[in-house]
């Protein structure tokens, strides 16, 4: 793809967060959200994270940008190291990552005026003057197609899609090579979020800006989407380019989370595979295949407690080679 | 009243329902007529705020009161007007004859109670059950709809179930008694992709064995595509067409129909290309006209007299009805 450094890249990242019980609220067990996950984004490209509720896709997203601290493994960007940094040291950094949220209802400071939000970033860092940064921030609400009146405005007075322009307008202001998309449209009408997935993509051209984009919709994030990574219970089973994990799902959560989605034409007969339960607790997963016990295939002992190799079948097409679930 | 085809089951005719609020009265849901077909499903969709929520709760007579009300129209179901009847007679049609699933399983089951006494709650307003009749009837629900060992689970608290079991807990109860007609509001909107297709499913193969009709609400076209009969569009507070399924899908007539159905991403679709979108947004309750009221969105020069004055809804082939308003629905 491109033999340049990659824009960022983490390496067997973990984030386990403690459960607490007994007395003394000691730590008793791990939840184990994000379990070795190694991935790339190249500049310009936008890789599409996949998965359903719980699977830890938003902790990764989090972990990335340094909201946490990871348990272990390495965040570079840029071939910089991020894990371990203090506050101070990743400050920097801070400005080249940034993050859009899902609820534009919640993200956004409900008595601060839009202009004071998307100004927040330029304050935080010490930029520009006052009257630069109004310069600015009219500048950026023109980017993503609001009116200058807005900044005057307060985020009650704006829809759904106005509001998640103006954590974009605000995500994008320290011009940033890498945002963190989570669920960016899954709060938004049908109609909205074509508006708000045009402009992300129109960003991505002119600002040569980079994106993780994590969403449960994989029409959307196919649409989107260079790559694709499919993450279950805390880790990638299958990672490929975008036409390819569609065209030629490996790994059988694969297959499974591509026949789920309902296609929008009546005379398409749709050949499911229905999974048994749900997405099992990431409190003390097995060590080895995380969907054996949803795949409805007998997996043999040493599979529950050794962890198949992520293996590169064809060129960029990676899957977790468990024999079974590859069928393999 | 008119006698109804022995076909249609429950007939929504010019349904108005309006809100008192602080500015005043607000028609949430203007004129809205359909048809629900003996054991068939008939899908209503629509973004947030088109009314279909309301239209749902109209039926059901469970407006929050005392701001909402029914001001005009008919809803027939066995020859009964239910928006007149006395609220009385509506309480034993409610949950027994009629029943609803509501989208977020979480908040429609009472965290306090057990599943299997949530479920026998509706059996024993409806019918002459003793306890331990009712409560037997309560885990064999929750057998039908794929509760793995029921009476375990029956003696449980919503908290202790998955999001996917709390929605068939909430299916247990809607079909408990046997209903003829479920209205479900958004049943998959709060579930994973997986699960959602574990819950289609089961309605489908209740449907399928209980012989009822079933009303689907929901945003999400692909659903509709795959689980209705009939679908109705809906578009601030009004139907703008109506059609068999592959009909709509097929030769979508107004303007609205056809730029939802253009905007959503598509698997097949050639991927990082600009999408269709449709410009603005939903208008207000408040800044609603009488005429047509996609008119600003539509992208398309409308005269004075279209915006004032209502187009009625026209049969243009059988079974396919549009609002005839002629800059919508021209090409």
């Amino acid at each position: 793809m491109n033999n340049g450094t990659p824009i960022l890249s983490t390496d067997e990242l973990r984030m386990h967060f403690p459960v607490k019980g007994g007395v003394f609220q000691r730590a008793v067990a791990a939840c184990k959200a994000v379990d070795g996950v190694s991935l790339t984004i190249e500049p310009g490209e936008t890789l599409g994270l996949v998965g359903e509720s719980g699977c830890g896709k938003s902790t990764l997203g989090k972990t990335i940008a340094r909201l946490y601290e990871p348990t272990s493994g390495g965040i570079a960007f840029e071939g910089n190291e991020l894990a371990g940094l203090s506050r101070r040291q990743l400050k920097p950094f801070r400005r080249e990552i940034q993050m859009i949220f899902q609820d534009p209802y919640e993200s956004l400071n409900p008595r601060h005026t839009v202009g004071a939000i998307v100004e927040e970033p330029f304050v935080i860092h010490k930029m520009g003057s006052r009257s630069e940064r109004r310069q600015w921030v009219a500048e950026l609400l023109a980017k993503v197609g609001l009116p200058e009146s807005a900044a005057q405005r307060y985020p009650f007075e704006f829809s759904g899609g106005q509001r998640q322009r103006i954590g974009i307008a605000r995500a994008i202001a320290l011009k940033p090579r890498l945002l963190i998309c989570d669920e960016p449209v899954s709060a938004l009408d049908v109609s909205i979020q074509s508006q708000v997935l045009n402009l992300l993509m129109e960003l991505q051209r002119e600002m040569g800006l980079s994106y993780l984009f994590i969403s449960h919709d994989l029409a959307v994030v196919k649409h989107i989407s260079d790559r694709i990574a499919v993450m279950y219970l805390g880790r990638i089973v299958e990672l490929a380019p975008a036409e390819e994990i569609y065209n030629n799902p490996v790994h059988a959560y694969t297959k499974a989370l591509i026949s789920a989605i309902p296609v929008p034409d009546p005379t398409h007969v749709p050949d499911r595979v229905i999974l048994e339960g749900d997405v099992p607790t990431p409190i003390d997963p097995p060590d080895g295949c995380r969907f054996a016990p949803r795949s409805g295939a007998e997996h043999a002992p040493e599979m529950l407690t050794t962890l198949a190799p992520f293996k590169e079948i064809s060129p960029g097409h990676w899957v977790e080679a468990c024999p079974v679930c590859t069928g393999r | 009243m008119a006698e109804l085809d022995s076909d249609i089951l429950l007939r929504v005719s010019d349904l108005t329902t309006a809100f008192d609020t602080d500015a005043g009265q607000l028609t949430a849901v203007d004129g809205v007529s359909f048809d629900v077909r003996r054991g068939r499903t008939l899908g209503i969709v629509g973004e947030s705020g088109c009314g279909k929520s309301v239209t749902a709760m109209s039926i059901m007579r469970l407006l929050p009161q005392p701001m909402g009300k029914i001001l005009d129209g008919e809803v027939l179901f066995d020859g009964r007007n239910l928006a007149t009847i006395p609220a009385e007679d509506m309480r034993s049609i409610r949950g027994n004859r009629i029943s609803m699933i509501f989208q977020e399983p979480m908040t429609a089951l009472n965290p306090v109670h057990r599943i299997g006494k949530q479920i026998c709650e509706g059996l024993t307003q409806h019918n002459e059950l003793s306890p331990d009749e009712a409560w037997q009837k309560a885990v064999e629900m929750l057998e039908k709809v794929g509760i793995p060992s029921p009476e375990i689970r029956a003696t449980e608290y919503p908290h202790q179930l998955s999001g996917g079991m709390r929605q068939r807990v909430v299916i247990a109860i809607a079909l408990a008694c046997g209903p003829e007609l479920v209205i479900a509001d958004e049943p998959t909107t709060a579930l994973d992709v997986t699960i959602q297709a574990q819950i289609l499913q089961l309605i489908n193969n209740l449907q399928r064995d209980l012989g009822m009709s079933v009303m689907l609400i929901t945003h999400d076209l692909g659903v509709i595509a795959e689980t209705c009969d009939e679908v109705c569009v809906m578009y601030a507070g009004r139907v703008v067409e109506r059609a068999p399924v592959r009909e709509i899908f097929a030769n979508p007539r107004h303007a609205y129909t056809q730029g939802l159905l253009n905007s959503i991403p598509r698997l097949d679709g050639i991927p990082k290309t600009e999408l269709n979108i449709i410009d603005g947004m939903v208008p207000a309750l408040s800044e609603l006209k009488p005429g047509c009221r996609f008119a600003s969105r539509s992208g398309r020069e409308h005269e004075p007299e279209l915006l004032v004055e209502r187009q009625p809804l026209n049969e243009i082939t059988p079974g396919h009805w549009v609002e005839a308003c002629p800059v919508c629905t021209r090409g």
